[in-house]
Formats: structure tokens, sequence, C-alpha cells
């Protein structure tokens, strides 16, 4: 069973899968824009499905490396790089849907929005800090910042996940609206904090080790 | 955009006339072909959602409920020249957290409230308190029909016509006392019938308030339909205000009881966050919301998805009519 989940998921179809998979909500919004099926007010409508989407692909993400050590997939790594792509994707278009649809592709407006208000100050240094990841995910960029480098400028994505959920707490702070936030917020608190609780245990027998070596 | 507010009566277009039958329906044949013809294609979709608006106005009424007749509102200001907001869009598209957050929620779950039988009790400072039922409050005054322009304030604005009277009509049938400062209006907040009522958004039940001078004025209407018939649930049913110069939030839903006083009186959404939602609220431009601009709204149904959108007015346009109210007010102050 194992052995064939295995199989399945170092064929390069799983990829292609994949890919579709997470092309679906683009899809679906698309399709419900040209057939008018997303409501009286489809530009807010668009704005913040892409948003949602956003940082669902940062929850799943964030959940490969952990799905691949628990479950024992290790081929389940070979995907990251494109769901993080995805992650960027659907940011870029939250971001041009925001730019566009609410504001018309007025730069001079679009830079005092960012500079009066928080929300939206967060929101778009987190799309900067992901166009930092994206544009270091090429093969070419691993080898030149060299692999510890280029990990720790990639763990960078955890302040965005922090970024991300503060965006949102914060648009829905004034309707007292949390209980999305708290769905997101417990998903990525579980995801950070297995992490949290890996390193600390990979530090303490780290010492023990050590100790053991002195003796 | 046009704008055009008559203020001698003979100028104003009844509601039938604003576009007539046979106009509407060869646009709409037109829009359908065009729609039909280009299959697919964005464009072609909001073609056919133009369709789809124009084929709802005053002179086709939903058929939805029980219709609600009215004359023409022949008051300054009260009846604007735009083009309407689909019946569906104004009737899927509410704020009225007792049933909900989401926008969609209310017309889901509103289907619960019970409209019948209803009274509003008249308290405070007036010389006739008591409880008016609704089958007196509806023979009160006659029916008019006015269009107004509805600002929410989150940024977007529809064109409603609805029914009802001014509130000065009621307000002068109770007779204020001279004490009487100001107009407290209270929502139903049934949790039986409500299933949101007793969330953490808001302290139910949800509370508005006005000036008595602004509740006088007679383009403050007290509302019992819209598109010829009574109210949906989702819009306030059976009794609601409709403020057209402040946002929204402001038209309280579903009245049962209104109360005059001395004091200012506490509002939902200022209790809930003041330095968002001001007591007074009127719409401007000048005054932004902490999170958003209030200088561009988006009209419902009407603006395409890329059209960009459109200035909003002081006074949501209403200044005329309105403006002496606060004469001498700092507006950016008293927001």
């Amino acid at each position: 069973m194992k052995a064939e989940l295995l199989r399945a998921l170092s064929s390069g179809w799983t990829k292609v899968l994949v890919f579709c998979i997470a092309l679906l909500p683009l899809a679906w919004l698309v399709w419900g824009a040209t057939t008018q099926t997303l409501g009286a007010n489809p530009a807010e409508a668009l704005i913040r499905s892409t948003g949602d989407w956003t940082l669902r692909a940062l929850c799943v993400v964030l959940a490969i490396t952990p799905l691949r050590i628990v479950a024992g997939l290790p081929p389940l790594a070979r995907l990251r790089r494109m769901v993080g792509l995805f992650v960027y994707f659907y940011a870029a278009l939250h971001l041009a849907a925001y730019a566009w649809l609410d504001m018309g592709l007025d730069v001079g407006a679009i830079t005092k929005d960012i500079g009066k208000r928080p929300f939206i100050l967060v929101g778009f240094s987190a799309f900067l800090l992901l166009s930092a990841l994206a544009a270091t995910s090429f093969d070419r960029a691993i080898r030149t910042l060299g692999g510890q480098r280029w990990r720790s400028l990639h763990r960078l994505v955890y302040l965005v996940a922090a970024l991300a959920l503060l965006h949102f707490f914060w648009m829905r702070a004034g309707k007292n609206n949390f209980t999305e936030v708290a769905v997101y917020a417990l998903v990525l608190a579980a995801l950070l904090g297995w992490r949290a609780v890996r390193f600390i245990r990979k530090k303490a027998s780290e010492r023990t080790n050590s100790k053991r070596e002195q003796l | 955009m046009l704008i055009k507010t008559h203020h001698r009566a003979f100028d104003h277009a009844t509601p039938s006339e604003i576009t007539d039958r046979a106009t509407v329906e060869n646009r709409r044949d037109l829009l359908k072909l065009l729609a039909a013809g280009a299959g697919g294609s964005v464009m072609a979709s909001w073609a056919g959602r133009e369709a789809f608006a124009q084929g709802t106005s005053t002179a086709l009424k939903p058929g939805k409920l029980a219709a609600l007749s009215a004359r023409p509102s022949t008051l300054a200001g009260a009846v604007t020249m735009e083009k309407l907001t689909s019946y569906q869009d104004a009737s899927s598209y509410n704020n009225f957290y007792e049933f909900g957050t989401d926008k969609s929620d209310p017309a889901v779950n509103a289907k619960t409230l019970k409209t019948n039988p209803w009274s509003i009790e008249i308290e405070g400072l007036v010389k006739k308190p008591g409880r008016l039922a609704l089958e007196d409050l509806l023979k009160l005054s006659p029916m008019e029909e006015r269009i107004y322009r509805l600002r929410c304030v989150e940024g977007w604005s529809m064109v409603i016509p609805w029914v009802g009277y001014s509130l000065s009509d009621l307000i002068k049938r109770v007779e204020p006392l001279g004490s009487a400062k100001y107009v407290e209006f209270v929502t139903l907040a049934d949790p039986k019938t409500m299933p949101f009522v007793g969330s953490r958004v808001l302290d139910w039940p949800y509370v508005e308030g006005l000036r008595l001078d602004e509740a006088l004025h007679p383009l403050t209407l007290l509302a019992f339909g819209m598109y010829g018939e009574i109210l949906p649930n989702q819009n306030g049913a059976p009794v609601r205000l409709v403020v057209p110069w402040k946002y929204g939030f402001k038209s309280i839903k579903s009245i049962v009881k209104i109360r005059f006083t001395e004091k200012q009186p506490g509002t939902a959404w200022n209790k809930a966050a003041a330095n968002e939602y001001g007591f007074y609220s009127n719409v401007n431009p000048g005054v932004d919301h902490p999170r958003w601009s209030q200088d561009t709204e988006r009209r419902i149904g009407e603006d395409g998805l890329f059209t960009k959108k459109r200035k909003t007015l002081m006074f949501n346009g209403y200044e005329a009519q309105v403006g002496q109210l606060y004469a001498g007010m700092d507006l950016k102050k008293l927001y």
C-alpha cells in the first residue's frame, strides 16, 4: 500500500495532477466572473477569494514537510517548490485584483493606500517577501546562494505566514469576525509548532550526543 | 455620472416613466442577442447582466411578495433618475448581522423572521407614548415611492425604489416634548428567529440614532416596501428607516422601538468601533474609514468589473437638501 503510494508520488504525473488541482480555484473564479455567479459584487468576491486561496496554499505548502517526515513520504519534497510558487501566484492575483478592481490601477492612489493603512502595508510586505522567495526558487539561485544561505532566506516564509495572518486579522477586526481567522491561525500555529518542537528536540539530542562523545 | 434631482414637483418623472417599458424590452432583446452571439466572452456576460438589471424596475414588479402601492414622491431630491439596482442584487447582497455576517447570509437565513404581528413601541420624551401596530402604521400617512441612492460604509452603492413616508409624519403624531433632542431606534433581537443575535460582533439589540432635526427632515423615510412590494425580510421587514445621506448602517432595519431622548444615544457600530463609525456617519468623501478610502464607490450591478469606481458625493449627493442641518459643524471631527 505504502509502496504504491510512494511510487505514485514519485511519478511525473503527480506533479501534473497537483499543478492542475492548484489551478482549479482560478478556473472556478474565471468561470464565476464570466457567468456572473460571484454574487452582486464580483470585484469584492474576486479580491477576497484570491486572498483566501493564498492563505490556503500557504497552509498546504507549510504542511508538506511535516507530512513528509511524519508519514514517511520523501517524494512529497518534489512538490514543495511548485506549491510554493502557487502561493506566490495567488498572492500576485490577489494584489492584482486589489490594484485593478479596487484601485483602478491608479499608482498614486495605491501608493497612498499602502502608506496610510497598516493592514494594506502588512499584506504588501508579505507580497514583497514572497517575491524574494519566488525569485530565488530556481536551481541556479540555490547554487549561487549556497544551500545554507538559501535555506535561511527561505525561512522567511514563516514571517510571510505571520504577516498574511495579521493582514487577514486586521481586515476582519472591524467586524469582530474572527472565526475564519482563528481557523487559519490554528492551522499555521500547528504547522510552525511542529517545526519548533522538532528543532528543540534536535538541539537537545545534539547536546546529549556531544556529551557522550566527551565521555 | 448624471444626477438629476429636480426641485420642482412637476419636473419629476413618475417611476414608470424613467425608462418606458418598450425601450427597456428592446434594449433587453438587443443585449440578450449580444450576450448570446458573442458566446462566453466576458463582455457578453456583462451585457447579459445589463439585460437582467434593466429587467427589474418599478414598472416591472419582481412579483415575489405582496404589492404595496404608492404614489411617486414629489419631495425635492426624493426621486433620483439614476438606473435602479436590480431587485435580485438589492435582495441578495445585504448586511443584516442578526442573520449572519456574510452578505449572502441574510437572504438565506432571514426566512425565519416573523413579521406578523408587529408593532413599534414609542417611548421617552413624547406626549403620546405607546404601542403602534403595523396595520396602523401602514395607514398613518399616504405611501410614497422614493428612489434613493444607498451608500454603504464599505464602499459600494445601490439605487433603490423604496415605499414609505417621511418619519416626520409619525414623529409629529406622537408629539415630542421640548426636551427631546435625539431619537433612538431599536431593532428586534429575538435569538429564536435571528440566529446570529448573541454573536460577539455587536452588542444586541442593534441600536441607531438621529438628532431630532435629522429625524424630522422630510427625506428621512420610514419604509415598508421596495420595488412596489413589501420589504423582503433580509431588507428589514416589515418596517425600517432609510436615511439616504448617511452610510447604510444608519438606516436601521426591522424596528421595534423608537425612543425620544435628551442625550445622544449609544449606537451599535459606534459602541463597537468608535474610531471607525461616528454617531453622524454622514456620507463624506473627505473623511476616510481607517481601513479604506471613502472617496469612491462601486455601484452594484452597474459598473463593470474593470470600470473605475465612481466618485462619492458629499452627503451622498443630498447636500442641497440636508447641508444646512450641519452648518457650522466640523464634519471631520463629528464624522
